[in-house]
């Protein structure tokens, strides 16, 4: 292809968008409209995958051993532990450390007749997962590590945050999945009304002797460019108000904002970004493509 | 030596652009639009296809674009078996064709000079010969002042000169016209006429489907007349047989 034509093409395409405002407008508004609401429902649903994850990250195993084991056995069960991919830290509490804490958080000042550290034998590690959901697994391997007395965790805590979670990650993807689908649906249905109205055009150029190709590259680089403009608008609104509500939700309900950990706005865009604007120029390009492949057999 | 070429050698003769041979178009099970029609046109030649409403003309209009394929017979055009062509070779057969059709099929919201240029667009023509090329035609056809206007701005006679500028800035070697005067007063398709005969003596093969009575009798070129899908008449230098 000539360099002249590929510019030529392009051009076109660019153009194509001023000589049909009117099917522009009303593409890039549904586009729009559609991807706005998947944006909201994508920060919302992150948001709260966040805040469950935060408190998995928090659920701990506590892991005691004999009462006669040796430091280097403690450090090879520690070693075995944390070679387990369930694990994400594991920090050795020793048993003086374990009384300091229990004297600061129960004893305060009635400590002082303590002579002997009644917590000898409960030096132990805290390990803390990486899905809650895998902790009966690894708790049963640790159980059968000879030197290991006892292991301690919160079944009930796992349980309700691993079925959240669940839930959360059906929900996600059910209304997800629901909105693309509304959104392919009436998009696809906007630009092929937009391109029907212009068969015509179509079948002049084809018996004029263009190409397939020549007839198709504008109708779809005006597609892409649509569903760009059709996402990036979306984007930078809920930018704009997520930076906002973000804000004010900090500011104004400081108590909520320090007990839940919301995501930051960069955070949410990393994935929300790349997702709307492929969306956006991915139906743009399909929509157009398939539809003007059923105005090309003149 | 290609299969196009030897098909070619052994229907057509050395100065035949088109031939139709036994060829027969239906739609679903109604009755053909066309019927065991053959046909042999040569190069240079000024041919009229007259007849009534669903006589079949827009139908042979069809076929020699290749816009339908026959259902039975071959039609061949230039090189090109239309009923083995690849479709993706359809557009490079179109290029050697230029069409003109009664409502003029512009494309509407580009200029004059862009509705021309488009056709050396799509032949890829470097911008250059395209700036030297399309200004030429559009005097050839009287309309070198109005480049910049858009089609709605013009008379359909000036509309209708645009579509042949464009139909023929490619230097097609056959002209196809589908009523070309059809939406046209008297003087205005009389002009047309003229043009469409001075670009006959400069070589190019001219099929003009046509109504009109006086044209035909006027202009004194071959008449092939269809009636229902057959061809009941194909004169030399012919009139218009009224069928009343």
């Amino acid at each position: 292809m000539r360099i002249s034509t590929f510019f030529y093409t392009l051009w076109q395409g660019f153009k194509n968008i001023f000589r049909n405002k009117l099917f522009s407008l009303a593409s890039i508004a549904t586009i729009g409209a559609c991807l706005f609401l998947f944006g909201i429902f994508y920060a919302i649903l992150a948001n709260f995958e966040n805040i469950v994850k935060t408190a998995e990250e928090g659920v701990c195993i506590v892991v005691f051993f004999d009462e006669d084991i040796t430091d280097k056995r403690i450090d090879e069960i520690g070693e075995m532990i944390s070679k387990r991919a369930e694990v994400s830290a594991l920090n050795f509490v020793s048993a003086d450390e374990a009384w300091e804490t229990f004297k600061e958080d129960y004893l305060g000042e009635y400590s002082e007749g303590f002579t002997e550290n009644p917590l000898a034998g409960s030096s132990n590690y805290e390990i803390y997962l990486n899905d809650v959901s895998m902790q009966a697994s690894l708790v049963t391997y640790i159980e059968s590590i000879p030197g290991v007395r006892e292991v301690k965790r919160s079944e009930l805590t796992a349980l309700t945050l691993s079925s959240a979670n669940k839930l959360i990650g059906y929900v996600s993807v059910g209304i997800i999945g629901i909105l693309l689908a509304v959104s392919v649906f009436l998009i696809s249905n906007t630009v092929t009304i937009g391109i029907s109205v212009r068969s015509e055009e179509i079948s002049i150029m084809k018996y004029v002797g263009a190409t397939d190709f020549f007839v198709r590259a504008p109708f779809v680089i005006e597609g892409m460019l649509i569903g760009l403009i059709g996402a990036a608008i979306p984007l930078a609104v809920i930018y704009f108000v997520y930076n906002r509500a973000l804000t004010f939700v900090t500011e104004q309900f400081s108590v909520l904002s320090s007990l839940l950990n919301f995501l930051s706005v960069d955070k949410v865009f990393s994935v929300l970004l790349p997702v709307s604007l492929a969306v956006g120029v991915g139906i743009g390009f399909f929509g157009s493509f398939i539809t003007v492949r059923k105005h090309l057999h003149v | 030596m290609t299969p196009q070429m030897r098909n070619k050698r052994k229907y057509m003769e050395d100065d035949e652009v088109i031939v139709l041979d036994h060829v027969s178009k239906a739609y679903g099970t109604n009755q053909p639009a066309l019927c065991d029609v053959s046909l042999r046109i040569k190069k240079g030649e000024f041919v009229f296809i007259v007849g009534d409403s669903g006589s079949g003309k827009s139908t042979l209009i069809k076929l020699l674009l290749r816009e339908l394929v026959p259902t039975e017979g071959n039609v061949y055009v230039l090189d090109y078996n239309l009923k083995k062509i690849r479709h993706g070779r359809i557009p490079k057969f179109r290029r050697n064709i230029g069409v003109v059709f009664q409502d003029f099929r512009l494309l509407k919201d580009r200029s004059v000079y862009e509705n021309v240029a488009f056709a050396q667009r799509i032949i890829q023509m470097p911008g250059k010969e395209i700036r030297k090329n399309v200004p030429k035609i559009l005097s050839t056809v009287g309309l070198a002042g109005k480049y910049r206007v858009k089609p709605n701005r013009l008379s359909g006679g000036e509309q209708q000169r645009v579509a042949i500028a464009r139909a023929l800035v490619n230097k097609p070697c056959i002209l196809l016209a589908d009523e070309p005067t059809g939406n046209l007063d008297p003087k205005n398709s009389m002009e047309i006429m003229k043009l469409l005969e001075e670009i006959n003596e400069n070589g190019t093969t001219v099929i003009m489907v046509t109504h009109n009575k006086d044209i035909v009798n006027a202009m004194q070129k071959r008449v092939i007349t269809l009636k229902k899908g057959v061809v009941i008449g194909d004169q030399e230098r012919g009139v218009y047989i009224d069928e009343d």
